[in-house]
Protein backbone atom coordinates (compact mmCIF):
# COMPACT_ATOMS: atom_id res chain seq x y z
CA UNK A 1 0.00 0.00 0.00
CA UNK A 2 1.45 3.37 -1.02
CA UNK A 3 1.76 6.15 1.54
CA UNK A 4 -1.40 8.21 1.54
CA UNK A 5 -3.55 5.23 0.66
CA UNK A 6 -6.32 4.55 3.13
CA UNK A 7 -7.70 1.21 4.26
CA UNK A 8 -10.85 0.46 6.20
CA UNK A 9 -12.10 -2.97 7.17
CA UNK A 10 -15.21 -4.12 8.99
CA UNK A 11 -16.71 -7.50 9.83
CA UNK A 12 -20.48 -7.70 9.55
CA UNK A 13 -23.01 -10.13 10.92
CA UNK A 14 -25.01 -12.19 8.44
CA UNK A 15 -28.24 -10.28 8.90
CA UNK A 16 -30.39 -7.89 6.87
CA UNK A 17 -29.30 -4.88 8.94
CA UNK A 18 -25.73 -5.36 7.73
CA UNK A 19 -26.81 -4.45 4.21
CA UNK A 20 -27.96 -0.97 5.26
CA UNK A 21 -24.97 -0.52 7.55
CA UNK A 22 -22.49 -1.36 4.78
CA UNK A 23 -24.26 0.93 2.31
CA UNK A 24 -24.31 3.86 4.74
CA UNK A 25 -20.67 3.41 5.69
CA UNK A 26 -19.51 3.25 2.07
CA UNK A 27 -21.64 6.26 1.14
CA UNK A 28 -19.84 8.32 3.79
CA UNK A 29 -16.45 7.15 2.56
CA UNK A 30 -17.39 7.88 -1.07
CA UNK A 31 -18.64 11.36 -0.19
CA UNK A 32 -15.47 12.07 1.78
CA UNK A 33 -13.40 10.84 -1.18
CA UNK A 34 -15.05 13.48 -3.38
CA UNK A 35 -17.50 11.45 -5.43
CA UNK A 36 -20.58 13.32 -6.63
CA UNK A 37 -24.16 12.43 -5.77
CA UNK A 38 -24.73 10.12 -8.75
CA UNK A 39 -21.53 8.15 -8.24
CA UNK A 40 -22.25 7.88 -4.52
CA UNK A 41 -25.62 6.36 -5.40
CA UNK A 42 -23.93 3.84 -7.72
CA UNK A 43 -21.26 2.96 -5.16
CA UNK A 44 -23.85 2.63 -2.38
CA UNK A 45 -26.05 0.42 -4.53
CA UNK A 46 -23.08 -1.76 -5.53
CA UNK A 47 -22.00 -2.26 -1.94
CA UNK A 48 -25.58 -3.03 -1.02
CA UNK A 49 -25.79 -5.66 -3.76
CA UNK A 50 -22.42 -7.13 -2.82
CA UNK A 51 -23.46 -7.56 0.81
CA UNK A 52 -26.88 -8.96 -0.20
CA UNK A 53 -25.00 -11.49 -2.33
CA UNK A 54 -22.78 -12.45 0.61
CA UNK A 55 -25.74 -12.56 3.02
CA UNK A 56 -28.05 -14.61 0.85
CA UNK A 57 -26.03 -16.66 -1.63
CA UNK A 58 -22.61 -16.85 0.04
CA UNK A 59 -23.46 -17.31 3.70
CA UNK A 60 -26.90 -18.79 3.00
CA UNK A 61 -28.30 -16.45 5.70
CA UNK A 62 -26.51 -18.50 8.36
CA UNK A 63 -25.89 -16.25 11.39
CA UNK A 64 -22.68 -17.99 12.50
CA UNK A 65 -20.97 -16.85 9.30
CA UNK A 66 -19.53 -13.36 8.79
CA UNK A 67 -19.33 -10.88 5.96
CA UNK A 68 -16.02 -9.05 5.55
CA UNK A 69 -16.08 -5.62 3.93
CA UNK A 70 -12.90 -3.73 3.09
CA UNK A 71 -12.38 -0.37 1.40
CA UNK A 72 -9.14 0.95 -0.08
CA UNK A 73 -8.72 4.47 -1.31
CA UNK A 74 -5.65 4.91 -3.48
CA UNK A 75 -4.59 7.98 -5.40
CA UNK A 76 -6.61 6.68 -8.35
CA UNK A 77 -9.64 4.81 -7.15
CA UNK A 78 -11.92 3.48 -4.46
CA UNK A 79 -11.64 -0.30 -4.24
CA UNK A 80 -14.28 -2.33 -2.42
CA UNK A 81 -13.94 -5.95 -1.30
CA UNK A 82 -16.91 -8.00 -0.06
CA UNK A 83 -15.95 -11.44 1.20
CA UNK A 84 -18.32 -14.15 2.40
CA UNK A 85 -17.73 -17.47 4.15
CA UNK A 86 -19.55 -19.63 1.63
CA UNK A 87 -18.15 -21.98 -0.97
CA UNK A 88 -17.58 -19.44 -3.74
CA UNK A 89 -18.99 -19.29 -7.24
CA UNK A 90 -17.86 -18.93 -10.82
CA UNK A 91 -18.80 -15.58 -12.29
CA UNK A 92 -19.25 -17.05 -15.76
CA UNK A 93 -21.90 -19.42 -14.37
CA UNK A 94 -24.18 -16.59 -13.26
CA UNK A 95 -27.21 -16.42 -15.60
CA UNK A 96 -27.64 -13.28 -17.68
CA UNK A 97 -30.65 -11.42 -16.20
CA UNK A 98 -31.19 -9.67 -19.54
CA UNK A 99 -31.75 -12.93 -21.42
CA UNK A 100 -35.35 -13.29 -22.54
CA UNK A 101 -35.87 -16.42 -20.44
CA UNK A 102 -34.60 -14.68 -17.29
CA UNK A 103 -36.41 -11.36 -17.57
CA UNK A 104 -39.17 -12.47 -15.19
CA UNK A 105 -36.81 -14.09 -12.72
CA UNK A 106 -37.32 -12.75 -9.20
CA UNK A 107 -33.58 -12.82 -8.43
CA UNK A 108 -30.16 -12.70 -10.05
CA UNK A 109 -29.77 -8.99 -10.85
CA UNK A 110 -27.27 -8.03 -8.14
CA UNK A 111 -24.13 -8.99 -10.05
CA UNK A 112 -25.46 -7.24 -13.13
CA UNK A 113 -26.08 -4.01 -11.21
CA UNK A 114 -22.60 -4.03 -9.64
CA UNK A 115 -21.06 -4.54 -13.07
CA UNK A 116 -23.16 -1.73 -14.52
CA UNK A 117 -22.45 0.76 -11.75
CA UNK A 118 -18.75 0.23 -11.07
CA UNK A 119 -15.74 0.74 -13.37
CA UNK A 120 -14.14 -2.61 -12.55
CA UNK A 121 -15.75 -5.75 -11.18
CA UNK A 122 -14.53 -9.27 -10.53
CA UNK A 123 -15.17 -12.25 -8.27
CA UNK A 124 -12.22 -14.23 -6.92
CA UNK A 125 -11.77 -16.94 -4.32
CA UNK A 126 -11.27 -15.26 -0.96
CA UNK A 127 -9.03 -16.23 1.96
CA UNK A 128 -12.00 -17.89 3.71
CA UNK A 129 -12.67 -20.06 0.66
CA UNK A 130 -15.78 -18.05 -0.07
CA UNK A 131 -16.39 -15.59 -2.86
CA UNK A 132 -14.65 -12.23 -2.77
CA UNK A 133 -16.22 -9.49 -4.83
CA UNK A 134 -13.68 -6.87 -5.86
CA UNK A 135 -14.96 -3.71 -7.49
CA UNK A 136 -13.64 -0.24 -7.98
CA UNK A 137 -14.51 3.22 -9.18
CA UNK A 138 -12.06 5.81 -10.38
CA UNK A 139 -11.81 8.85 -8.14
CA UNK A 140 -13.18 12.04 -9.66
CA UNK A 141 -10.51 14.43 -10.88
CA UNK A 142 -10.33 18.02 -9.69
CA UNK A 143 -13.55 19.78 -10.68
CA UNK A 144 -14.84 16.65 -12.35
CA UNK A 145 -18.60 16.19 -12.23
CA UNK A 146 -19.88 12.69 -11.51
CA UNK A 147 -22.89 13.34 -13.77
CA UNK A 148 -20.62 12.06 -16.55
CA UNK A 149 -19.84 8.83 -14.73
CA UNK A 150 -20.74 5.35 -15.88
CA UNK A 151 -24.10 3.97 -14.86
CA UNK A 152 -27.84 4.38 -14.95
CA UNK A 153 -28.31 8.01 -13.89
CA UNK B 1 -36.81 5.72 4.75
CA UNK B 2 -38.98 2.69 5.46
CA UNK B 3 -41.56 1.83 2.84
CA UNK B 4 -45.14 2.93 3.42
CA UNK B 5 -48.10 1.64 1.44
CA UNK B 6 -51.70 2.79 1.33
CA UNK B 7 -54.33 1.80 -1.18
CA UNK B 8 -57.51 3.23 -2.59
CA UNK B 9 -60.09 1.93 -5.02
CA UNK B 10 -60.69 3.54 -8.41
CA UNK B 11 -63.48 1.46 -9.91
CA UNK B 12 -62.18 -2.01 -10.64
CA UNK B 13 -58.60 -0.87 -10.09
CA UNK B 14 -56.79 -0.58 -6.77
CA UNK B 15 -54.20 2.16 -6.66
CA UNK B 16 -51.36 1.45 -4.24
CA UNK B 17 -49.50 4.60 -3.19
CA UNK B 18 -45.98 3.67 -2.10
CA UNK B 19 -43.39 5.91 -0.50
CA UNK B 20 -39.86 5.20 0.70
CA UNK B 21 -37.40 2.50 -0.30
CA UNK B 22 -38.22 -0.95 -1.68
CA UNK B 23 -35.21 -2.90 -0.48
CA UNK B 24 -34.23 -6.22 1.06
CA UNK B 25 -36.15 -6.79 4.28
CA UNK B 26 -39.17 -4.81 5.41
CA UNK B 27 -39.65 -2.86 2.16
CA UNK B 28 -39.82 -5.90 -0.08
CA UNK B 29 -41.89 -7.77 2.50
CA UNK B 30 -44.46 -4.97 2.73
CA UNK B 31 -44.83 -4.80 -1.05
CA UNK B 32 -45.30 -8.56 -1.17
CA UNK B 33 -47.85 -8.53 1.65
CA UNK B 34 -49.78 -5.67 0.05
CA UNK B 35 -50.07 -7.31 -3.36
CA UNK B 36 -50.87 -10.75 -1.94
CA UNK B 37 -53.50 -9.17 0.33
CA UNK B 38 -55.20 -7.45 -2.59
CA UNK B 39 -55.21 -10.68 -4.59
CA UNK B 40 -56.76 -12.50 -1.62
CA UNK B 41 -59.51 -9.86 -1.64
CA UNK B 42 -60.08 -10.48 -5.37
CA UNK B 43 -58.57 -7.07 -6.25
CA UNK B 44 -56.71 -8.22 -9.34
CA UNK B 45 -56.18 -4.94 -11.18
CA UNK B 46 -53.40 -3.12 -9.38
CA UNK B 47 -51.72 0.18 -10.17
CA UNK B 48 -48.54 0.79 -8.18
CA UNK B 49 -47.90 4.49 -7.74
CA UNK B 50 -44.13 4.82 -7.33
CA UNK B 51 -43.96 8.62 -7.40
CA UNK B 52 -42.49 8.71 -3.89
CA UNK B 53 -40.26 5.65 -4.20
CA UNK B 54 -36.76 7.01 -4.59
CA UNK B 55 -34.77 3.81 -4.22
CA UNK B 56 -35.13 0.16 -5.22
CA UNK B 57 -32.48 -2.54 -4.95
CA UNK B 58 -32.35 -5.95 -6.66
CA UNK B 59 -34.57 -7.42 -3.94
CA UNK B 60 -37.19 -4.74 -4.59
CA UNK B 61 -36.96 -5.31 -8.32
CA UNK B 62 -37.47 -9.02 -7.69
CA UNK B 63 -40.54 -8.28 -5.60
CA UNK B 64 -42.01 -6.10 -8.34
CA UNK B 65 -41.51 -8.95 -10.81
CA UNK B 66 -42.93 -11.49 -8.34
CA UNK B 67 -46.02 -9.33 -7.80
CA UNK B 68 -46.46 -8.83 -11.54
CA UNK B 69 -46.29 -12.58 -12.16
CA UNK B 70 -48.65 -13.40 -9.26
CA UNK B 71 -51.25 -10.90 -10.51
CA UNK B 72 -50.98 -12.14 -14.11
CA UNK B 73 -51.32 -15.75 -12.95
CA UNK B 74 -54.63 -14.86 -11.34
CA UNK B 75 -55.93 -13.21 -14.50
CA UNK B 76 -55.32 -9.67 -13.32
CA UNK B 77 -53.00 -6.86 -14.35
CA UNK B 78 -50.33 -4.85 -12.57
CA UNK B 79 -49.12 -1.53 -13.95
CA UNK B 80 -46.71 1.12 -12.74
CA UNK B 81 -47.32 4.84 -12.34
CA UNK B 82 -44.96 7.83 -12.06
CA UNK B 83 -41.51 6.35 -11.79
CA UNK B 84 -38.76 8.48 -10.29
CA UNK B 85 -35.64 8.85 -12.42
CA UNK B 86 -33.60 6.36 -10.41
CA UNK B 87 -36.33 3.70 -10.57
CA UNK B 88 -36.96 4.30 -14.27
CA UNK B 89 -33.23 4.01 -15.03
CA UNK B 90 -33.02 0.75 -13.07
CA UNK B 91 -35.97 -0.73 -14.94
CA UNK B 92 -34.43 0.37 -18.22
CA UNK B 93 -31.00 -1.14 -17.67
CA UNK B 94 -32.58 -4.40 -16.43
CA UNK B 95 -34.87 -4.41 -19.50
CA UNK B 96 -37.95 -4.55 -17.26
CA UNK B 97 -39.21 -1.26 -18.62
CA UNK B 98 -40.43 -3.24 -21.62
CA UNK B 99 -42.15 -5.82 -19.39
CA UNK B 100 -44.23 -3.46 -17.27
CA UNK B 101 -46.84 -1.03 -18.54
CA UNK B 102 -45.58 2.28 -17.22
CA UNK B 103 -47.62 5.50 -17.09
CA UNK B 104 -46.95 9.06 -16.06
CA UNK B 105 -50.64 10.01 -15.73
CA UNK B 106 -53.02 8.26 -13.35
CA UNK B 107 -56.12 8.79 -15.48
CA UNK B 108 -54.37 7.27 -18.50
CA UNK B 109 -53.13 4.40 -16.37
CA UNK B 110 -56.61 3.62 -15.08
CA UNK B 111 -57.87 3.69 -18.66
CA UNK B 112 -55.22 1.15 -19.59
CA UNK B 113 -56.89 -1.62 -17.59
CA UNK B 114 -59.32 -3.70 -19.59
Amino acid sequence: MASGDKHLEITLETQVESVNLAEEMCLRVAEAAGFGEDDCYRIGMSVREGVINAFHYGNQERPEKKIHLALDITSEKLIIHVLDEGTGFILADVPDPLAEENLLSTSGRGIFLMRAFMDEFDVVQGRTGGAEIVMSKKLPGPGENSENGKGGE
Amino acid sequence: MALRATHRDAGSVTVVDLSGRITLGDGSALLRKTIRGLLADERKNILLNLADVDYIDSSGIGELVSGFTAVKNQGGDLKLLQLTKKVRDLLQITKLYTVFDVYTDEKAALGGFS
